[in-house]
């Protein structure tokens, strides 16, 4: 019998436990198993796939980045500010709020790698900071009124073979997955970041760009918030500085629950995505349940307690052979 | 360890000092201090009065952090301690001899012990996930702080409980010779600690498990039943700081109760001297760690600039003391100096 | 390129840390298609002369040529870059990545004109099973790195260093981690390296294998360079001189002492094995005694001082102490008990890094104490004092943190540490690995005073004449299980003999 890449495992483990959730939803309530209950799945949560990606790369290199949601809020915020208060368009704003937060990912990826300094620190200050420049902008949240913004936000494109429709933020979501997916597996860059997670000193004397890749990683999260953010205004159609509170975690949640440890090393971006739909389902269960919400806080943490013990085990009985 | 404690305390005091001169200086009336009421009352009471919790919970931080861990959930385990209290408290008007008194559900020092009970319940669940289970610090508390905050919810319903029970007032409002209790209630707990790592080996034991647990080990340390007992008292001192908040707000919010407050803890833990990487720690340290935090926030809300400013003033201030503490930042520094002044030499 | 022309030379490096000078002045001269050995003790120059060549730390002072040239290499890739190639002793891979991406790590075979970002899986594995084939190893390049074992993760290494068309290759302690077999696999290599005029730079602490091996020998001597000597023409006796700079009495042995009193059993052992790790061995320890270890790597040396001790938990068998039976489920037990350990590694297990010299030592007593009973500072420097002057640590301040101190007076202040506890048995594994020549005599002799004064030991060294030479009985290990039990007074082939028979 041919044995399973190790690899893979914790990434079919995700899909079983997937699989089971939805399974579990579609037998135990009618209406779940709906194609648009699905697709509402990717709608509802297509900024946190974004957030997901940019988050697994970082984790993967054996880092973490607390300011994805305070970036989200951040770029919400400075969106209605520009077009509601200084009259931008769509076009001009979003590509400045793409370039921000691209470039405060840049700046914290520069003072870890400069400095060497951890980089939980250095990504909660950068929290704190993003969340505190939203609140200089506005205390207030700012209503989007804008044609454009509110034109894309009611798009929907029809999908076909199915009765149901996605919107922009969804599609954005899926390229981004498919960008991901290319960057990990297919350019030196992803490799170089699986290698960092593995082994930090050997890949800077094994010659990789050690220094350029840590400092790309966290660019690129800084770009997956600040584009996760833009999908998130179309979402929520305006600027507040409480938005996205705690989405950090539950960027970090899905990529544990996708499957990649957070020593680093080890993971698949689409095992990310696929924790974010494990995510997603829990919650629409637990409101076909008609349950309070703060259900879904505990069920996750006990997943995650679930998916780490089994990773220990995995991991503990490889050792043990060796 | 002497000398290590005066070298690891001088920046966080000097911090702490220029923070308070500055006050001095452009804040009229800032150290204004008055006696009404019975009790001392004034700008720096109150900064002491707030930064309590934060000790409390600092303190605790700063063990798990020696043993080379990280606690996240405190923050939840707040709410959690505050959710217990106020439930088990409540407290109602009711007619007893003709007089109308306070009841409360419980008797209050069972509330209290059933809340610290809980409270440390729930660092001896972290620390059998670290020590036992062999789980990362920071996802075995990521567990607690997700489902915890869940569980607060559930024991508040959503909402915010408010005790009406005088007595219990006086932990987070009340005075004592003067000064807040909650600042003895802090002192306290530092006192205790102190001696426990001074007189006796505890201190000693805690930073070779964080410098080198597998060394600890072999040495003949009871490496991880010192670790959960550290996560044990880490829920408790927030169990504590959960009290102290919940009697000062004379409520119980399970949404938002210590929220951000290990980000705060894990803050005055650095600032306090003490490395992420565990190893050598200072109490002292953390204490002024949460000092000069609650001195930052009062300053900036006297100043009448927006309390939103806050959060990034103290990320610039991370930033700094993050920049001081790097090696490579201090070697990048001196560079920068020492060139402009080579001109001269051969 | 003639054999024998130089190919890298190295004139005048100076490398200065904070007030440390690691290199004065050193010459060096590589030449193709020779073996050459750095030889010096711990703290002579030879790491900080590797790190200079390969590019990790920029040279104070003096040049580098190469082929003649000026060369500057900024960082190990540009030493990589211009030829220069090093396999260390900790293999310096990525354990999660496949052999074929681990060879070709940051020079990815691309594929085609239009996705000039691609990689190409298929060829990159082709020349990866190409290149181990020159090492005569046949695996499967697409399987993680970590799933194979060190040997095969050194050979990967080198595939490495040959895929950068290396003119030369450097290996910094390459067979710490290796069995016999291993090793001469790996000689086998180097062999046919030199003989395609590759430019080899080995540094090793096993005399004997350097002499199997090298052609010329490089001393170095406290930053300096002694001199450059052929290996034929240095015998053993003159290297150590050399390296030393003065000479060694000879090694004090089981046979230079009376007969020592061995006493009463301290320890039995019946059966005790743990499943995949050892089968179920017997062991007897005596007062007095010291019992070797003999065995090669793998054979389950170290996992047999970790059951006694504590560290892991046996499956099967029993254990006496005294005669009355006792389970160590953690290390606090068996010192209760009064055994006491020096482990393999001294940096992940010995050594407690950030903290003072004086609290190092007293660790293990304190320990013992308990929480409650505190060491007061005063006792804990009169102890640590005690063994400083027993032992002859060289430290200045021990106050200082250990980390500060060489690699064999780390070891000496590690045993120390045990000594403190006034112990009845200990259990010594690989307790003279990477320390210098004299460091190493003085532990064996500090050892042998203390089983001649009552302490039972039990003693596991990969230098087999080390083993032979101090042990009064020799227990025997092959492949995880106990094939005999020898005499002290027997030579190291009859300890070979044995395992061989055992196969």
């Amino acid at each position: 019998m041919r044995r399973i890449d190790p690899r893979f495992v914790p990434l079919l483990g995700t899909i079983a436990v997937f699989a089971l959730t939805a399974g579990y939803g579609s037998v135990a309530y009618t209406g779940f198993f709906s194609a648009q209950v699905f697709l509402n799945l990717l709608i509802d949560n297509a900024f946190l796939c974004i957030v997901g990606v940019g988050m697994t790369f970082v984790i993967l290199s054996g880092g973490i980045d607390l300011s994805v949601g305070s970036v989200i809020a951040l770029t919400t915020m400075v969106s209605a500010e520009l077009v509601e208060h200084r009259h931008w368009s769509a076009a001009q704003a979003i590509p400045l709020v793409l370039a921000i937060g691209t470039a405060f990912g840049a700046l914290m990826g520069w003072l870890i790698q400069r400095f060497r300094l951890q980089p939980f620190i250095v990504t909660l200050a950068g929290m704190f900071l993003a969340r505190g420049l939203c609140y200089l902008i506005s205390i207030d949240s700012i209503s989007i009124t804008d044609a454009t913004y509110t034109a894309i936000a009611q798009a929907r494109v029809p999908v076909p073979g199915t009765g149901a429709s996605i919107t922009v933020g969804a599609i954005v979501a899926l390229s981004t997955l498919a960008v991901g997916i290319w960057l990990a597996q297919v350019t030196e860059f992803g490799r170089t970041v699986y290698a960092i997670g593995g082994n930090e000193a050997s890949a800077v004397l094994m010659g990789l760009p050690v220094p350029r890749t840590t400092v790309l990683v966290y660019t690129f999260s800084g770009f997956c918030s600040a584009l996760a953010g833009v999908v998130f205004t179309f979402y929520m159609l305006s600027g507040y500085g409480l938005h996205a509170v705690g989405m950090e975690l539950d960027a970090i949640a899905a990529v544990v629950i996708g499957g990649t440890l957070l020593t680093g090393g080890t993971g698949y971006v689409l095992g990310s995505v696929i924790g974010v739909f494990v995510f997603g389902t829990i919650k629409t269960i637990i409101s076909f349940m008609g349950a309070e919400q703060s259900w879904t806080r505990i069920i996750v943490g006990l997943m995650l307690l679930l998916f780490i013990g089994v990773q220990r085990i995995i991991v503990f009985r490889s050792e043990r052979r060796r | 360890m002497n000398s290590l404690s005066r070298h690891r305390l001088f920046w966080p005091f000097l911090t702490l000092a220029l923070l308070l001169a500055a006050n001095a200086i452009f804040n009229p009336g800032f150290w204004q201090l008055q006696w009404r009421d019975g009790h001392l009352y004034g700008n720096v009471i109150d900064i002491l009065n707030r930064a309590a919790p934060l000790a409390l919970v600092a303190l605790g931080m700063t063990l798990v952090i020696a043993t080379r861990g990280i606690d996240i959930s405190v923050g939840a385990v707040v709410a959690i301690a505050a959710a217990v209290a106020a439930l088990m408290i409540g407290g109602e008007l009711v007619v007893k001899n003709g007089v109308q008194t306070q009841v409360s559900r419980f008797p209050m020092g069972l509330a209290i012990v059933a809340a610290l009970a809980v409270a440390a319940l729930c660092g001896l669940w972290n620390g059998l996930l670290v020590a036992k289970v062999g789980m990362q610090p920071i996802i075995a508390t990521l567990i607690l702080m997700v489902a915890g905050r869940g569980v607060a919810q559930l024991l508040t319903g959503g909402q915010i409980i408010t005790v009406y029970y005088a007595p219990f007032f006086f932990l987070g409002n009340g005075f004592l010779l003067g000064l807040p209790f909650a600042v003895f209630i802090a002192a306290a707990v530092w006192g205790v600690l102190h001696l426990l790592m001074t007189r006796t080996a505890l201190g000693l034991f805690i930073q070779s498990i964080g410098i080198n647990p597998a060394a600890a080990r072999v040495a003949g340390l009871h490496e991880r039943l010192i670790t959960v007992c550290v996560y044990v008292f880490c829920g408790f001192a927030a169990g504590v700081a959960g009290l102290v908040i919940s009697s000062n707000v004379k409520s119980a919010d399970g949404n938002n109760a210590g929220m951000l407050m290990e980000l705060d803890a894990i803050l005055a833990v650095t600032l306090g001297g003490t490395a992420l990487t565990g190893g050598r720690f200072s109490l002292a340290g953390s204490v002024l760690g949460a000092l000069i935090i609650q001195t930052l926030t009062s300053t900036i809300y006297s100043i009448g600039v927006p309390p939103e400013i806050n959060m990034v003033v103290k990320a610039a201030v991370v930033f700094v003391v993050m920049l001081l503490q790097s090696a490579e930042f201090r070697a990048a520094l001196r560079a920068l100096v020492v060139r402009p002044a080579a001109g001269g030499a051969p | 390129m003639s054999l024998d022309a130089v190919v890298l030379e190295a004139r005048g490096l100076t490398r200065r840390f904070t007030g440390v000078l690691a290199l004065s002045g050193v010459d060096f001269r590589l030449r193709a298609g020779e073996v050459h050995a750095l030889m010096g003790q711990n703290g002579a120059g030879k790491s900080t002369l590797i790190k200079v060549l390969t590019g990790v730390y920029p040279p104070d002072a003096g040049e580098l040529r190469l082929r003649g040239e000026p060369i500057r290499p900024g960082s190990p890739a540009a030493a990589q870059r211009l030829g220069i190639s090093t396999v260390y002793q900790e293999v310096n891979l990525c354990p999660n990545l496949s052999v074929a991406e681990n060879i070709f790590a940051g020079r990815y075979p691309r594929k085609g004109a239009t996705g000039a970002w691609r990689i190409d899986w298929q060829r990159m594995a082709a020349q990866s099973r190409a290149l181990l084939a020159r090492l005569n190893l046949d695996i499967d390049v697409t399987r993680l790195l970590s799933s194979y074992p060190v040997a095969v993760q050194q050979m990967v290494a080198i595939a490495r260093a040959l895929s950068v068309e290396a003119r030369v290759l450097i290996l910094d302690e390459p067979t710490s981690s290796l069995d016999e077999q291993e090793v001469e696999r790996l000689f086998a290599v180097l062999r046919q390296l030199r003989g395609e005029g590759m430019a080899i730079l080995f540094v090793t602490h096993f005399l004997e294998q350097m002499y199997a091996i090298s052609d010329r020998i490089t001393v170095l001597r406290n930053g300096e360079r002694v001199g450059e000597y052929l290996a034929a023409e240095l015998p053993p006796a003159a290297l150590i001189t050399a390296m030393v700079g003065r000479e060694l009495s000879a090694a004090a042995g089981r046979n230079d002492s009376s007969a020592a009193p061995t006493g009463a059993a301290v320890l039995e052992a019946r059966g005790v094995g743990r499943r995949g790790q050892l089968n179920p061995v017997d062991v007897t320890l005596h007062r007095g005694e010291v019992v070797g270890v003999g065995g090669l790597l793998g054979s389950g040396r170290t996992e047999l001082a970790r059951l006694l001790f504590g560290l892991d938990r046996s499956d099967s068998g029993e254990l006496r102490i005294d005669g009355k039976a006792v389970r160590f489920d953690s290390p606090s037990t068996a010192i209760r008990h009064g055994l006491g350990m020096c482990p393999e590694e001294r940096k992940h297990e010995g050594i407690i890094g950030d903290l003072s010299v004086r609290e190092n030592i007293a660790l293990a007593l304190q320990a013992r104490l308990g929480v409650w009973k505190v060491l007061s500072r005063a006792r804990q420097q009169a102890i640590a004092e005690r063994y400083v002057r027993t032992l002859g640590i060289v430290v200045a301040d021990l106050d200082s943190p250990i980390a500060l101190l060489s690699g064999g007076n780390q070891q000496k202040a590690v045993l120390a540490r045990w000594l403190a506890i006034d112990p009845r048995l200990l259990i010594l594994d690989e307790p003279t690995r990477g320390i210098d020549v004299a460091a190493k005599l003085e532990i064996m002799n500090e050892i042998l005073a203390l089983a001649r004064g009552g302490l039972a030991v039990l003693f596991i060294s990969s230098e087999m004449d080390e083993v032979v030479r101090v042990s009064d009985r020799i227990l025997v290990l092959r492949d995880r299980s106990k094939v005999g039990e020898l005499p002290g007074s027997s030579s190291e082939q009859a300890v070979y003999h044995l395992i061989a028979a055992g196969a």
